[in-house]
């Protein structure tokens, strides 16, 4: 007989609707990004989500695990899919094969799998491919418009494929360095703020281009909230927090040091506040952990952003906090019921 | 109007109350057969006092209560005991239990009743007069009532009269307190004057208008001071403690016994029980039980404590494709070892459950650490680390958790995206500490002999080779000065010795006590009797329950 228990009744809701509501939550910022950059990035996403399911078939096949279930339950291709995000579409195929490859079998599996992994899959695999191929990580396309030429789809896939480009287009043409990079190598030569931010890669807020996908992953964050997948507790405080240094700087030095809002709309900021700080595997239970939690990666990324030598803070902010996370939860345990203060009935209960 | 509290988390599970309570509560006629079990409350098994072949009364006690913590068993109609056996009973266990099998004589011929004048008695008469009644908890929990009129070192203030019933499908009391609510007022008038409470709080979720109105219009007749208060639809709100939280802003912690705090609380079914206990001598023969699920006629019967579940499902129409009885709701229901069994004291509701109403919950999935469990749970605990540690059988740190605060409603359970189930791990955990801890007081009790052993044979060597040694010494001296002499003051350091060894052993036996299961309430103690009998099935379902089922 099959264990019968109760309770015997169980919200319909599963790992793989929780998934797919992040997947779609996704698609806002995906949209943007094929507006502004062309649709490279959806070939990136495609390669990402094959290797991805392959990856943890197989990974699944060698640690004895039943892969149906968790081929279907949608994590694989979250991870692969915020690999994808995080790096350039232009770069060559392989690399998000190996990169997605990697955060498959060695950051999620080789430390247990689902539900088990310390460290976010997507970041690990993002810090890998930064560290080992520096070079191929900064091709970053030029958004709609601002380019000498633009490469049709066909040219794209060419040259993620093949590495070539049609006769006569130079690679510096079609990329260039992030905004954020940008802001960085122009401040070294002691340029200042306003004149830096009077380049053409520069759009309202932030980045031409890339300040419309953070809108993007901000809409489908909102989703994310309203649909109760995430709570507010590691959104809001991580971009309060970056908000808040960022200010401070800003307000002291404004000829150095650019605006929160440039911040917020650049780099992984958004998608991170969203997407990547919440995964809750990786991230404190207590909502007072939460808080602690996303206000360290909060001053982390500003901290590297501003003084280290990557020009974002996102995806280390977010491994180094992960690594707090046991702590964290260990010291910010809430009282249970009955055992709190100040509720009457409590007194003798301390 | 009264300002209301919250308790945290909680669920929206569907209700399905609708199905019974179109019917008013029909009296269930007299069955083949009725198994009454000796032992239906928590504490001691009531001591049989008739045997095979005794004709008996409607109302007769056939089980005396035995020592501080039992109830009374009655036979609930006319006839003869055909056999006092060992019988399957309605229990989460499963195991069989000690039954009496009467054959009712059809005449229904009661034992003389006499009354007692609850204000004219002491409150030691009242309450031995429910003790006698076999009156117990009838929300299921079946904690004996006389026990629980009792108050502490503190003055009670409030009675909180449960009628919220939170759990889906159950609507006995809703129908209950709809019928007859002026015999629960007066119940809770007698509860009142014994506990000498200041006020009568009575809870009713709002989704029961019906049963608010009834319960307004009896309240208002009593000189007490009582309140109808509608709480929100909320699971478990019609848990004691979730309710006493709602009702006072009071919250009992786990171990704490609410009339410590100046609270008292009771199922209105309970209070209508002691009502005819008291005013008219009534034992408790009957309760209502609400028969729905797989069942073409769903409604609340007042069936005779003892009444064989099938012959009772039959009543209202079972369905065919019928799998299994729930004894209770779907949330913290335990499943029936079989039909056969009889309806007893806690039988509040049975639910015919087929796999297309209760269809098994697909594969668990590992954890992903989303705390929707924490979220929901109104213990406010983290489900999902008592969850790990329980499956890591780290039982220390799940006790360092607060395991046994958790009250089993199955919230966590109920929202889990994963599909575990959870409450099993700690009903598994639970009863894995109880029996370590039981094995350990052996395991003491064995050390202290042992390490008294050790030293004894220690303390013997050393004593023989002392003499030894004395003896040469005494040889040598005798050769050298001719003059000998005993040395009586040995045997003081031995006992000294002894002592200290043993004091040692103790303190290392302190020292290595674990938390939290010192200090029992006597709820407690009967819950590990309960839970000891639990285990082995427990046990058996936790390892067997494979995380990543093969395909
Ligand atoms: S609800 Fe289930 S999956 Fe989510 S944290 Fe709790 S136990 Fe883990
Ligand atoms: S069963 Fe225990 S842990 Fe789960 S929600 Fe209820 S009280 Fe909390």
């Amino acid at each position: 007989m099959a264990a019968f228990f109760s309770p015997f009744i169980s919200k319909p809701d599963s790992v793989a609707q929780i998934m797919l509501k992040v997947l779609l939550a996704l698609l806002p910022g995906i949209a943007m990004y094929v507006w502004y950059f062309g649709p490279a990035i959806l070939v990136s996403l495609t390669l990402a989500s094959i290797t991805a399911l392959a990856t943890e078939a197989a990974m699944l096949k060698l640690r004895n695990r039943p892969v149906a279930p968790f081929l279907k339950d949608n994590s694989a291709l979250l991870t692969g899919w915020l690999l994808a995000l995080s790096i350039p579409p232009l770069a060559p195929w392989w690399l998000v094969v190996v990169g997605t490859a990697f955060c498959i079998a060695v950051a999620k599996h080789l430390y247990g799998g689902l539900g088990n992994n310390p460290f976010n899959p997507a970041m690990i695999g993002y810090a890998v491919l930064i560290i080992s191929f520096p070079v191929q990580m900064t091709h970053w396309l030029t958004p709609h418009g601002l380019g000498t030429t633009e490469l049709t789809f066909a040219d794209q896939l060419a040259y993620i494929f093949s590495s070539t480009l049609p006769e006569g287009v130079k690679l510096d043409a079609i990329t260039m360095a992030t905004p954020l990079d940008n802001l960085k190598t122009h401040l070294h030569l002691d340029e200042h703020v306003s004149d830096i931010l009077n380049m053409p890669i520069y759009g309202r807020l932030a980045g031409q281009g890339s300040e419309m996908v953070a809108w993007g992953f901000l809409l489908g964050g909102a989703y994310l909230l309203a649909s109760r997948i995430i709570s507010w507790h590691i959104p809001a405080v991580y971009l309060g927090t970056l908000f808040a240094i960022a200010g401070v700087f800003h307000l002291v030095d404004p000829a150095h040091y650019v605006t929160p809002l440039f911040h917020w709309f650049s780099g992984a900021a958004m998608i991170g506040a969203f997407f990547i700080l919440t995964d809750p595997i990786t991230s404190p239970t207590t909502h007072k952990g939460k808080l602690v939690f996303a206000a360290g990666a909060g001053l982390l990324t500003y901290l590297i952003r501003v003084y280290g030598g990557f020009p974002d803070g996102m995806a280390f902010a977010t491994l180094l906090m992960n690594i707090c996370v046991p702590l964290i939860d260990t010291y910010t345990q809430p009282p249970v019921f009955g055992k709190k203060d100040g509720v009457s009935g409590n007194k003798e209960k301390h | 109007m009264r300002t209301l509290h919250q308790f945290h988390g909680g669920v929206h599970p569907p209700t399905n109350k609708a199905q019974s309570t179109r019917t008013p509560i029909a009296v269930a006629p007299l069955p083949s057969k009725l198994v009454i079990p000796f032992h239906q409350h928590v504490g001691n098994i009531a001591k049989p006092l008739v045997q095979a072949g005794d004709r008996v009364l409607k109302g007769q006690m056939i089980g005396r209560p035995q020592d501080g913590l039992s109830s009374a068993v009655h036979a609930s109609t006319s006839g003869t005991v055909v056999s006092i056996e060992m019988d399957v009973v309605a229990h989460a266990s499963g195991l069989p239990d000690l039954c009496a099998i009467i054959v009712p004589d059809g005449k229904d011929e009661w034992v003389p009743l006499q009354g007692l004048d609850y204000r004219s008695a002491s409150a030691d008469e009242v309450r031995s007069a429910l003790r006698m009644a076999g009156v117990v908890g009838l929300g299921g929990a079946t904690f004996p009532s006389d026990l629980k009129l009792r108050s502490g070192k503190s003055k009670v203030k409030t009675l909180v009269l449960n009628g919220a019933e939170c759990e889906p499908y159950i609507t006995c009391d809703d129908m209950l307190m709809r019928e007859r609510a002026a015999e629960i007022i007066r119940g809770a008038e007698i509860m009142r004057h014994v506990l000498g409470a200041e006020e009568v709080l009575i809870g009713i979720e709002d989704n029961k208008p019906e049963a608010i109105a009834a319960m307004q219009q009896a309240a208002a007749t009593s000189t007490d001071h009582m309140e109808v208060i509608a709480v929100p639809t909320l699971y478990p709100g019609g848990g004691a403690k979730q309710l006493i939280r709602v009702l006072t802003g009071i919250e009992v912690a786990a171990g704490v016994r609410s009339t410590e705090l100046g609270v008292q609380c009771f199922n209105v079914a309970t209070a209508l029980s002691t009502y005819r206990a008291i005013q008219l001598g009534e034992p408790l023969l009957s309760r209502i039980v609400t028969v729905t699920g797989n069942i073409s006629d769903a409604q609340n019967f007042e069936v005779l404590i003892g009444t064989p579940v099938n012959e009772l499902v039959a009543l209202a129409g079972v369905l065919p494709d019928t799998r299994h009885y729930i004894m209770g709701g779907p949330m913290m229901g335990i499943p029936l070892p079989a039909a056969t069994v009889s309806v007893v004291k806690a039988t509040n509701c049975i639910i015919a459950a087929s796999d297309k109403l209760f269809p098994p919950a697909p594969p668990a999935m590992p954890c992903i650490r989303c705390t929707r469990c924490a979220d929901v749970c109104p213990a406010e605990l983290q489900p999902q680390d008592l969850y790990w540690f329980a499956k890591a059988k780290e039982f220390g740190k799940a006790q360092d958790y607060h395991l046994f605060d958790c009250i089993e409603c199955g919230a966590c359970s109920y929202v889990c995206p994963s599909h575990i189930p959870l409450v099993q791990y700690y009903r598994f955990a639970k009863s894995e500490i109880w029996a370590r801890e039981n094995d350990k007081k052996a395991a003491d009790i064995a050390r202290e002999r042992h390490d008294y052993r050790q030293y004894r044979i220690e303390r013997e060597k050393q004593e023989k080779a002392e003499k030894l040694a004395a003896k040469e010494k005494a040889a040598l001296a005798a050769k050298e000065a001719q003059t000998a002499d005993g040395t009586p003051a040995a045997d003081n350091a031995a006992q000294q010795k002894i002592q200290e060894a043993l004091a040692l052993a103790k303190q290392q036996a302190a020292a290595a006590k674990p938390q939290n299961t010192e200090q029992l309430t006597p709820q407690q103690q009967a819950e590990i009797a309960d839970i000891e009998a639990r285990r082995a099935r427990i046990h058996e379902i936790a390892q067997s329950h494979v995380e990543h089922p093969k395909e």
